[in-house]
């Protein structure tokens, strides 16, 4: 049986070595994470394109930047950056949130 | 305290469904409990571990490496559910004749319970670290060691008790159907694992997102409500699926089902046969 282990292994892997792919061009979008807040909350994108969030968390302690809209989910270490690729989006607005600090943590993306 | 209670629950209700299955779809092994509780702990271990190196993960490779390590941890649970149901599809059978003539546990094996065990410890180490870096950053903010603390034990117990509930809940399906039931269960949890791999790898803007959402029932059932987010774990419910999301779900259900079949019918026909080389082929 334990090669059903292996060509399992092998056929959920598969993609992984594709790895070396370089990442598509977008264009860049800056949001910072101070006080446990998003700076600027609000970020108008156009529409039908790739996007390349760069979120920059100031805090000192860890986010989670949150987006089921856009399906996104991504842990930022205190006082590093993260870039997060998006789209392309249909027109409209897609709430985002620090899973850690949602309270004061939430910003929206608006594709038009 | 409340804010903390609510985002370890999150964690711990992912990881605590998932443990459910896990004891469910072990059933009647002996030592599964052992077995499982080894997970448990070296998922905790591992969980802590990711947390110190939080930082050194997200900036490996060109900082795609927490998305790829998510994916990784993902794809390996899939491929151990996935052998899991192979496995019982030859087995099962036999096991739960065996479990209502005997009326107690029979031994299982090394094999399947050590898959069992790596799902376990995976759950529980991206669940936990994610949690364990909450907790930190709480600390680090100045929230008071027994607030946070109690904010924290409260949540982990809350979590818990769902997935006990979860637990209680199979365990009164009758023996001659539970494991078909557990069955459907692991397979529909592996799809959804797969799909949640493939936000991971879509996200590190590996895969392309296909159609960026099939369609949107957040109002109709929030995947962030306690019932959303328990379909989400248990079946891979998500409000708003992207395509190569519902891709990956669907190819996991076919593939898994496909070799469930390739065993049972393999195993009537001409006993073990070159299965891996014919799935490969």
């Amino acid at each position: 049986m334990s090669q059903f282990t292996f060509s399992l292994m092998v056929i959920a892997g598969f993609v992984l070595p594709l790895s070396a792919t370089a990442a598509p061009q977008a264009q860049e979008y800056r949001i910072v994470i101070k006080n446990h807040r998003f700076e600027p909350a609000e970020v108008v994108v156009p529409a039908g394109q790739k996007l390349q969030l760069v979120v920059e968390n100031q805090d000192a302690t860890p986010e989670e930047f949150e987006s089921h809209a856009l399906n996104r989910e991504k842990v930022i270490p205190g006082n590093s950056k993260a870039n997060i690729f998006i789209g392309p989006l249909k027109p409209g607005s897609y709430d985002f949130v620090g899973e850690y600090h949602e309270d004061t943590a939430r910003g929206k993306i608006i594709a038009k | 305290m409340l804010g903390s209670t609510i985002i370890v629950f999150r964690e711990v209700l992912e990881a605590a469904l998932i443990i459910a299955v896990v004891l469910g779809a072990s059933r009647g092994a002996t030592g599964r409990g052992r077995w499982i509780s080894a997970g448990v702990a070296i998922g905790a271990i591992g969980a802590c571990i990711v947390a110190a190196f939080a930082g050194r993960i997200s900036d490996a490779l060109n900082g795609r490496g927490q998305e790829f390590f998510n994916a990784a941890v993902l794809l390996v649970a899939v491929a151990m559910l996935a052998w899991h149901n192979v496995w019982m599809s030859a087995h099962g059978r036999k096991l739960a004749a065996d479990m209502r003539r005997l009326g107690h546990d029979v031994m299982m094996g090394v094999k399947p319970l050590s898959a069992m065990l790596v799902v376990t410890a995976l759950a529980v180490l991206r669940e936990g670290s994610e949690t364990v870096l909450f907790l930190y950053g709480l600390a680090a903010g100045g929230t008071g060691q027994l607030a946070l603390l109690g904010g924290g034990m409260l949540g982990l117990a809350a979590g818990a008790a769902l997935g006990f509930l979860l637990y209680k809940g199979l365990v009164r399906i009758p023996v001659r159907q539970f494991f078909a039931v557990t069955g459907w269960i692991v397979l529909l949890l592996a799809a959804g694992l797969a799909a949640n791999a493939a936000g991971y790898l879509n996200q590190a803007g590996l895969l392309p997102v296909l159609s960026p959402q099939v369609w949107d029932s957040s109002n109709l059932l929030s995947q962030h409500s306690l019932f959303g987010q328990t379909l989400h774990v248990l079946v891979g419910y998500q409000d708003r699926p992207t395509g190569i999301g519902l891709i990956f779900y669907v190819v996991t259900i076919l593939t898994i089902a496909a070799l469930m079949r390739l065993v049972s019918g393999n195993r009537r026909n001409t006993g073990s046969g070159s299965l891996a080389t014919r799935s490969m082929s």
